[in-house]
Order: C-alpha cells, then structure tokens, then sequence
C-alpha cells in the first residue's frame, strides 16, 4: 500500500501540486484522472522519483521513503511508463530489453530471452525480440517498456496516458495485461484524460483539479459526477461546421514520395475552401507524410501540388507558408517551438513580416494579448519547456497566421482533455467560418473526426482508401478501411 | 540531523548564486589550481605572477603589447559569438585569420607607393573581411550543402590555410634573393597602422574592436538576425516552421564570424608584424574559442576575459629570461585555469538549474 501525504511541488510561481494526499492499495487499477496542468503528470514523477517534492511524504507499507532518484525508486518497486517511450530505437527488442538489467561483463543472452518470452506470453503481447525499436509501433514500444519494468522487479507500474497514439487492438491488449497483472498482487497507477477508459478498466479513481484533489470514487462510477470533479466550467463540444463548400484552390496530382515507413503513392486529392478534412489511418499509413509533402517541408518524388492551379512542387516551406499554408507538428517541444526562448520571444519570431530591429514592446504587449485570449496559464517571459502540453498547443495556436489558407495539423489535440480540444476546435472552425480556410488534421481518435470534420480520407499503407463526407459513412466503414479491408474508391 | 544538511546545503546554493560570491571563490579556486600545478613544475607560483603582471602592465609599451594582442583576440571572440549562437562550432577561425592576412597582404602588394595610404588601408581593411568571410563560407557550404560537420570543415581548411601562407611566403612573395620563416618583406612605413606615441596601441585597430563589439551587442539582441540565431540554435526543426532558413542564417553566422578573424588578420599584419610570417594568426583563433566559453557566450564579458588572456600572453614573454623557466609555462598556466573555469561553470549551471524537466 501506497500513502501519499499533503504533497507540494512548485515550479516558480505555478503551484503544480498543492497539497495532494491519496492512497494506494495493493493489487488495484487506480486512476488519476484531471485536465491538461491538474498536476498528474507531475504527481506520478515525484512518485517515480523523477523529481522530488518541496513538501509532503510518501509511505511504502507504514515506511517512510525519501526517493532521491528513479534508481532508488525502482528497489522499492515502484516503475513509471512515461508518456513518450524512453527507449534506444536504434537498438533490438532484446537489447532493449536488457539494459539496466544485465549486470556484468558477459551478458547471459539465453537467460533474458527465456525471460522475455515467458513474460511476454503471460501478458499475451507478441513482440519480435531481434526487431529494432525504431521499426515498432508506439503501443509495441509501450509493451516492450512494460515488460522491461516488470523484469526489473516492479509492483506498482505508473503509465502516463497510455492509451494515446495506440490502436484499439493494442489498447485491449494492454487493458488485460493490466487485470492480469493485477491478480498478480501488482498494483496500476493510470493518468489519464479519458473517462472511457479509465470508466473500464479502474477500481478507484482520484480527480485533480489546478493541483488539488477534488474527489476520489470507487467503482461504480458516475460520468456526470467526474466530469463535475474534473472541470470547474464545461465547454460545449463544437459540432460539424455547417457552410456551403468553397471552389477547390489546393490540389495534390499523382503524388508520390518518400519518408516515415511506406511513404505516400500517386495521391490525387482536391480541397475546397472551407473544407474541415479529418485524416484517419494507423499511425504511420501516410498521414503525416502528407501533411508534409503538402506543406513544402519532405520533397516529392513524382507528381505535382498546385495552389490556386499554379504547380508550387519543388519552393520552398518558407514559400508555402507566405502562401498561407501553415502546418503545426504534434510534437510540440521538438518541432512546434523552441525551448530556451520565452513566449514573447515566440510571439516575435512569428511576426510576417519580420522587422530588422525586434520590437520588444510590441510583442510584449501581444503575448500578454495571447496569453489572454488563449488562456495561457504563464507569463510573457515564461519558457516554453515550462509549460504544460494543453498550453504550449494554446501557445502555438496563437502563433497561427492571421488568415491562413490552409492548415496542417498533427494531431492538433494530442494529449488535451476534453475543455482545451473544445476550445482549440471552436477556435480552428473560426477561421473556417470567416477566412475561407480549410484545415486538414490528422487524429487517432475516429470520435473527433466524426465530430468536426465534414470530410474524412483514410489512409492504409500510403495510399487514401477511402475519402467521403461524414454524413454519408459510418465508423464501421471507417473502422474497415483503416484495417485495409475495404478498397474500392 | 538530515534537515540540518539539507538547509546547509540550500545556503550554499543561495550563495553560489550570488554573482559577486560565485566570481570570488572562482578567482580563488583558479589562484589555487594554478599555483599547485606551478609548485609541481618547480616554479615559485608569486615570483611567476609577479613577472606576468610586470610583464603586461608595468609600463606604458608592456601595457601597450598587451592591447595589441587583445585587438584581434577580441575579434575572433566576437565572431565566434555568431556561430556559437546558432550552435556552429567555428574551429576555423586560424585559416580565416590566416586569409584575411593574405588577402591584406595581396592588396598592399598590389599597391606598394600609393599616394593615398588611407585609401590602400581601407581597401586592405575590406578586402580581408571579405577574405576571411568566404573561407569560413567554404566550411559553411561544406556544412549546409554537404553534410560535412563544421568542425572537420574548418580544421581541414585551418590546414590549407596555413600551407597557402607558407608557399606564399616561401615562393611568390619571398623576401628578393632570401625566403625564410621570418616572413615577406616588410611592409612600406605609409601603410603601418599610427601608433599613439610611445605605446604600442594602434588607435584604429581599438575603436574599430569596440564598434564591432557595440554592433554585434545590438545585432544579436535586438534584431531579427540575433533572435533568428538563438531560436535556430536551440530548434532548427521547429526554426524552419517559423519561416527562418537554418542553412542562410548559417552562412549569415559563419559570414560575420569569417569577416571579423579576417579583420584581426588584417591587424596583425599593418599593426603588429608589418609583413606575412607564417605565424601570423599567433593561435589567436584557437585561444578565442577559449575566451569566448570563458565568459559564458556574454559578449560583455569577451572583452574583460580576452584583456586577460592578453595579459597572460604578453607577461610570460619574459618568464624565461627572469626566472629560467620554460616559457611554454604559460601555456601551463592557461590549461589550468582553463579548465578550473569550465569545471566552476559546469557546477554553477548545476546549481543554478533545476533538477528536474518541467512536466510536458
């Protein structure tokens, strides 16, 4: 049994975790549940030994411990599966595997691979042990980090947002692994932003809500308590955007090109203004190659890309963009934005065009504007590592062109809970509605683009099997053509 | 017991972050290093920095000698800033030194009884900076075209540097009827940088170091080029999503940087040696990498940091004249402190970061 006893952590002024106490049993599923900066994320790091609390206790079984480091962590059990796997993907399976398990000059091959597929059977994942990581999905990642934990001895396995970025046939797996591991005496700590699946698989739940607790339950729960718990004013879900389709302006002829695992093939596509278009597909089928190839950033190896019937294959991203087309990464902190400059110094290198002698003042005053409007929990001179996911996609939005033509969008929701994607899609649809722009965006949830979107495309090994409105198909009929079932145009 | 220690330890953070205390105790730690490492060689550490001080401020002409130095050693620095800035490391700074000398050199050649001096020296002037830019251009076209990393690039070019000068030196430009190491022909007496009498100090060469470290103060703080440097830098992939070009501002970086070790070329050879020797760039640009991590990429503190070096340079001139020993001492004295300072630094950013990443 885990106690955890009135922690504080601060990071500067943002009180992250103020005064949070809960309880833990042994051989439960328990859920932290809470919006984007309730201070989840930062809870379980100070539970895995990550970071360490300014106040407050942790006790294992009525002991006291005082984690100084992952390290010291892990010898009392306790084992986190971060939200971006924290693996060598030039490596194997297997070596993966066996780092920071094998001790020694001679590392006993034979044994670990005994180990590994007798652990990974009983857990029922079918992973490759020769495989190099780069080569896996991200679920196959998260099962290769799970059973390396649990080979190091662990008891309570933290994850962080597991079930993002996976398919559903990955997420069953891990659900049952889970209530496996369970049985077992092993306790599951889950942070998440999805009520459904925290509904399913967890025995107790604990809302954050701005760094405290705001209820704990036990099963059954109520949906409407927990979103009351979770939020302290709902916003309403945006729907379909209603306006008559524009004229086609972007087009994409006979497209092929290279890049992520199976590239992109003679892709024929025209969008119209207004249109609000959902990209769905096993992570990896072609999406995002797309959305780079149609924003200037990968080359294209056949084909052309005409804007307003002019071929713009082969300028520059620097050209497309002046053009109005705007793309936005879903790895925010990698690609998205630069750490080590503050907001205002972003809100600077975003203005068009750029002025030889920065205007501090000027774009003072605009980010304090932004972190208004767009509800930014920081200050102008805050960086932007120091923000959370929910606010650095709020940050990037606001960096948004001002009438853009086109937007490209990975994952624009990635990782928000459900009040910051209502409000990044109410935000998006604006510019529909008064810019004639249109937005592509790539989701892994079919529920989101069946919400906003008015046309859908999926892709399956590069190519679009499947491109329809949303009134007129079905999530079976997406579902299918996402598996490659369907393919007739 | 243990809070006791952990308050403790908490007030020696606070006090390491205090800038006054924190330079203190480094100045003390360096004293202490460097006088050890001086005791193991066999050399009495006062009488060593009594002979440096005397050697570089005693006197009008030493403190003269020291401010030659700083003036090109100031130049690399402030180029390095650049490319330090959008995280190129610019090793080439001796071959752009080295051209921006020969480039000089070539101009004064070209124009040897010029009835207009000044004109030939601003023409040697630009004509340097123009040298030295495009050998650091060479390194950044290796870099942003062909993948070749900036510090292969420079090093390989240090190296044809430095073998054009001595064929220069040794061929086309020897001395009528003499080639030998101690360089071409001196140059004519019109085309000397003025000194200020009885100093060594070419006024020039200072105001045109300080303009340069004034400018490049307002270009990498205030402007687009300097914000567009650092965002660079630190993200190129997310830099490129915000309309900057990585591979221009490169160029832009390696251009400036060029251009400034080609200027201090240019200075060695009208102000200080009045001809081409083989030696001309005096490891100016390898000692500036040095001064510029020194001062922790803080352009206000290139200049003090480079002042120092100088000093170090010129006073161990005569350590071995005095005190019998090897003047390669000196070189002794700059590793240790060198590596002292890197060591203090290291530890302050420990201190003065926290521990943990923010959550994302």
């Amino acid at each position: 049994m885990i106690e955890i006893i009135d922690i504080h952590k601060h990071y500067g002024h943002v009180k992250a975790n103020n005064g949070i106490s809960m309880t833990i049993k042994d051989g439960s599923i328990h859920a932290i549940l809470g919006e984007n900066g309730a201070g989840k994320s930062t809870l379980m790091k100070i539970l895995s030994g990550y970071i360490h609390q300014n106040s407050g206790l942790i006790k294992i079984n009525d002991q006291i411990v005082d984690f100084s480091s992952t390290s010291v962590a892990a010898t009392f059990g306790i084992g986190m599966l971060y939200q971006d796997p924290m693996d060598f993907p030039q490596l194997s399976v297997i070596d993966n595997f066996m780092i920071g398990q094998a001790k020694g000059i001679f590392i006993k091959k034979r044994t670990f691979l005994n180990r590994f597929y007798h652990l990974s059977q009983s857990l029922g994942f079918s992973l490759e042990p020769d495989c190099l990581v780069k080569t896996l999905t991200v679920g196959e990642r998260q099962q290769l980090e799970i059973l390396r934990l649990l080979s190091l001895g662990t008891q309570v396995l933290i994850l962080d947002e597991p079930t993002t970025g996976i398919s559903d046939l990955q997420k069953d797996t891990l659900f049952s692994a889970l209530t496996r591991l369970t049985r077992d005496g092993k306790s599951i700590v889950l942070v998440s932003h999805k009520l459904e699946d925290v509904e399913t698989l967890c025995d107790t739940i604990t809302v954050l809500r701005q760094g405290r607790v705001s209820g704990h339950m036990v099963k059954p729960f109520d949906t409407n308590k927990l979103l009351d718990l979770m939020f302290e004013t709902r916003s309403s879900p945006p729907g379909r955007l209603v306006t008559s389709q524009g004229p086609v302006f972007f087009s994409l002829n006979q497209v092929s090109a290279k890049g992520g695992r199976v590239g992109l093939k003679n892709l024929n596509l025209k969008i119209h203004q207004h249109d609000v278009i959902g990209l769905a597909g096993l992570e990896g089928s072609g999406q995002s190659v797309f959305l780079k190839v149609s924003s200037g950033l990968l080359p294209v190896q056949s084909g052309t890309i005409c804007l307003d019937n002019k071929n713009i294959v082969g300028k520059s991203h620097v050209y497309f963009q002046n053009s109005g087309i705007t793309y936005l990464p879903s790895s925010r902190l990698e690609e998205g934005l630069v750490p080590g400059l503050s907001i205002t110094q972003h809100v600077s290198l975003s203005a068009r065009p750029k002025p030889l002698i920065v205007n501090h003042k000027k774009a003072l005053i605009s980010s304090r504007d932004a972190i208004d409007t767009f509800h930014i929990k920081a200050r102008p001179d805050s960086y932007v590592e120091t923000l959370s996911g929910g606010n650095q996609q709020r940050l990037l939005l606001s960096l948004l062109p001002l009438k853009p033509r086109l937007l490209l969008l990975e994952n624009p929701t990635r990782g928000l809970d459900l009040s910051s994607a209502y409000f990044v899609w109410n935000h998006l649809q604006a510019f529909c509605k008064t810019d004639h722009t249109s937005i592509l965006f790539t989701s892994s949830e079919i529920d989101e683009i069946m919400m906003v979107s008015n046309r859908i495309l999926v892709f399956y090994d590069g190519k679009v099997v499947l491109d329809k409105k949303t009134a007129e198909t079905t999530i079976h009929e997406i579902g299918a053509a996402i598996a490659g079932k369907s393919v007739h145009l | 017991m243990k809070r006791r220690m952990e308050s403790y330890g908490k007030m020696v953070q606070l006090l390491f972050m205090n800038p006054v205390f924190f330079i203190g105790i480094s100045l003390l730690l360096v004293f202490i290093m460097t006088s050890m490492v001086l005791i193991l060689t066999g050399a009495p550490p006062f009488s060593v920095y009594k002979q440096i001080f005397l050697g570089s401020l005693s006197t009008g002409s030493k403190f003269g000698h020291v401010i030659k130095a700083w003036i090109p050693l100031t130049l690399c620095a402030i180029g390095l800033l650049y490319t330090f800035r959008i995280n190129l490391w610019n090793i080439g700074v001796e071959g752009q030194m080295i051209i921006g000398a020969v480039f000089c050199t070539f101009i004064i050649r070209l124009f040897p009884n010029s009835p207009y001096p000044i004109m030939i020296l601003f023409l040697a002037f630009f004509s340097s900076m123009m040298g030295g830019a495009l050998w650091a251009l060479l390194a950044g076209f290796l870099k942003t075209k062909g993948g070749v990393n900036e510090i292969f690039a420079g090093l390989g070019l240090n190296f044809v540097a430095q073998g054009l000068i001595l064929w220069l030196i040794f061929g086309p430009w020897k001395r009528p009827g003499v080639a030998s190491m101690s360089g071409t022909e001196i140059i004519p007496k019109g085309l000397w940088l003025s000194l200020i009498e009885r100093t060594a100090i070419p006024p020039a060469g200072l105001i045109l170091t300080f303009l340069a470290l004034f400018v490049t103060y307002l270009l990498l703080k205030y402007t687009k080029i300097g914000l567009g440097l650092k965002a660079i830098g630190l993200n190129p992939k997310a830099s490129l999503l915000f309309g900057l070009k990585p591979s221009l501002y490169m160029l832009l970086a390696m251009v400036f940087g060029g251009g400034l070790a080609g200027f201090a070329g240019c200075i060695q050879v009208t102000g200080v040696y009045h001809r081409l020797i083989p030696s001309i760039s005096s490891n100016y640009g390898y000692l500036a990498l040095l001064v510029v991590m020194l001062s922790n990429y803080d352009i206000r503190l290139v200049p003090i940091v480079s002042f120092f070096f100088s000093c170090l340079n010129v006073g161990s001139i005569q350590l071995p004249m005095v005190l019998h020993i090897d003047s390669s001492l000196s070189g002794v004295i700059q590793g240790s402190l060198v590596l002292t300072f890197l060591a203090l630094h290291a530890l302050h950013r420990r201190l003065s970061t926290p521990k943990e990443i923010q959550p994302s």
